[in-house]
């Protein structure tokens, strides 16, 4: 029992060395956004004039605002197709299954750098080209099989049993499924809807790619300012999404236990 | 009674077809059909756009194997995919363990959120903020020295390790997330029907709690190890002039030299090994699962 204890500060301990690890250089960053040397340099001076020179910068304000717009579309969107895919898979039995859900692998397999050069060649060669919708279509591609994977992996938690007892007390299909299926796999929905959420709005390689000036998203704007030299507006900017999304995902998680919670 | 027969009948495509084709059709555009074209344009000469003359040609896959540089970069961007695959399991695995098992209630829920939530940050600024702590006279230079009593300098910034430890802070999550899930889902009472048929704690581990969350893992170091081996911006960031690897310079080929039909072949011999690796792998994870 003693060593139950002993093991289980020892596990506590660690988990704190990891957010530390995780989050020492968020933390450095925003700190960084406040302080008066553009080089970083310390002693620690506190200012807010990279906040209000942020507004200033009308091309990093409109390319945050094309990274939350694709975010929230690639979300929607494939949350409502993948849990559609999802359910199809789960419920019906046909000859190919297992060819489509092999066919989900590559989005996720191949290297989003393989992906993006082929997309920028094939949207090129189509008329599509380069820019927002682009970006789009590439992002809800990406985000698909990940909604897909993690809302199939909840409904084998999921016992049909259920299904067939709604369907013989005179359940129609779509009441199965939104009052007795769903429910249930709603944890793997949200959390397929975060996934898809992270995958945009994190999504860099294939964006890069498809983007064009004045047709961008945050972080290729912020790669091109890098590559100018880095300056405390990007930390202020970037403090500013990270408090905005923590917001958001804490908001998410005082409604729904996600994380697969039976 | 005739209608519900035949929602109850789930044989076949075509009830399945409405549900499927959406994403499907989604991913045939948005993926399918642009590797396909890649494919195509890795045998051309030129674009075969505005009217340019083009024809077939071999001459970029050629150029790979007639060129060492090309798989020598290969072969570093595959050894770093490795490395930081294991460093995630290493951090990620006995992490997640700690939050399926020993954490309760709110608190696991509290850290479990911590740990997801640097996904929503931007991941090239994550990769930046390590330019603060690495290099000489940053955060991590200027701690060690005020601890210690002997001068040491610190300037892992434009190295290998600072590449990896960049790449591991920012997969280090997938390992977590993907282990907690199978974790979680194991059964409490097989652990302690395992410890009262008289296992010690090791062979519980190895022999119920590991076997049993290897879909976990398998899952979590795929997550990983792709993307890390066609990896450019973290090691073009974090290790400068020693950060050139395979994707750096498929990268180059479309932004910079813009001989697009070379870059196309390098991606797909790139997408070739990794497909290679992915299918041996594939067969031990069925059996492991």
């Amino acid at each position: 029992m003693a060593t139950t204890r002993i093991l289980e500060g020892l596990g506590r301990f660690y988990i704190v060395l990891l957010l530390a690890f995780l989050y020492l250089p968020i933390i450095l960053m925003a700190a960084m956004s406040f302080n008066a040397s553009p080089f970083y340099q310390l002693p620690f001076e506190w200012t807010t004039d990279w906040y209000a020179s942020l507004w200033q910068n009308d091309q990093l304000i409109a390319a945050t605002w094309n990274s939350i717009e694709i975010a929230i579309i690639t979300t929607l969107i494939s949350t409502v197709l993948g849990s559609m895919a999802s359910l199809a898979l789960y419920r019906h039995e046909f000859r190919g299954k297992k060819f489509l859900q092999a066919l989900l692998f590559p989005p996720i397999a191949i290297p989003w750098l393989i992906t993006g050069t082929a997309m920028l060649i094939f949207f090129f060669g189509v008329g599509i080209g380069r820019g927002l919708i682009a970006i789009l279509l590439g992002h809800v591609a990406l985000a698909l099989p990940y909604v897909i994977v993690v809302v199939s992996a909840r409904l084998q938690t999921f016992a049909p049993e259920l299904e067939e007892a709604a369907r013989s007390l005179g359940a129609n299909q779509w009441q199965v499924t939104m009052r007795v299926t769903l429910p249930w796999i709603m944890p793997g929905v949200i959390a397929g809807g975060l996934f898809a959420f992270a995958v945009s709005f994190d999504q860099f390689v294939v964006s890069y790619f498809l983007s064009t000036p004045g047709q961008t998203t945050l972080p290729v704007e912020i790669y091109a300012a890098i590559r100018k030299g880095f300056t405390p507006e990007i930390n202020a900017v970037s403090t500013i999404i990270i408090v905005v999304s923590m917001a958001l995902m804490l908001l998410t998680a005082r409604f729904f236990k996600f994380g697969g919670e039976k | 009674m005739a209608h519900q027969l035949a929602i109850g009948s789930r044989r076949g495509l075509r009830p399945a077809l409405p549900l499927l084709l959406p994403a499907y059709l989604w991913l045939t555009v948005a993926i399918f059909l642009p590797l396909s074209a890649m494919a195509f344009f890795s045998f051309m000469t030129d674009l075969p756009l505005a009217g340019k003359e083009w024809s077939f040609t071999l001459g970029n896959y050629a150029a790979f194997f007639s060129q060492s540089v090309y798989s020598t970069l290969l072969i570093a961007s595959l050894r770093l995919g490795l490395e930081v695959t294991l460093w995630c399991v290493v951090i990620g695995y006995p992490a997640a363990y700690v939050l399926a098992k020993v954490l309760k209630g709110r608190s696991r829920e509290a850290i479990f959120l911590l740990v997801i939530l640097p996904f929503w940050s931007n991941g090239l600024v994550r990769i930046f903020s390590w330019a603060m702590v690495l290099r000489e006279g940053g955060i991590l230079d200027t701690a060690l020295n005020a601890v210690l009593p002997f001068k040491i300098n610190i300037d892992l910034m434009y190295s290998y390790p600072a590449v990896i430890i960049g790449l591991v802070h920012s997969y280090v999550p997938y390992m977590v997330l993907t282990c907690y899930l199978t974790l979680q889902a194991i059964d409490d009472s097989l652990i302690e029907a395992g410890r009262s048929l008289g296992a010690s704690r090791r062979q519980v581990l190895w022999r119920v709690i590991i076997p049993l969350s290897m879909p976990g893992l398998i899952a979590g170091a795929a997550l990983i190890f792709v993307p890390v081996v066609g990896s450019f911006m973290e090691p073009r960031i974090l290790g400068g002039r020693t950060g050139t690897f395979y994707g750096t310079v498929i990268e180059d080929q479309f932004v910079a030299v813009f001989n697009w039909p070379l870059g196309a072949a390098l991606s797909f011999i790139l997408l070739a090994v990794v497909l290679i690796i992915l299918a041996l792998a594939a067969p031990v994870l069925r059996r492991a699962a």
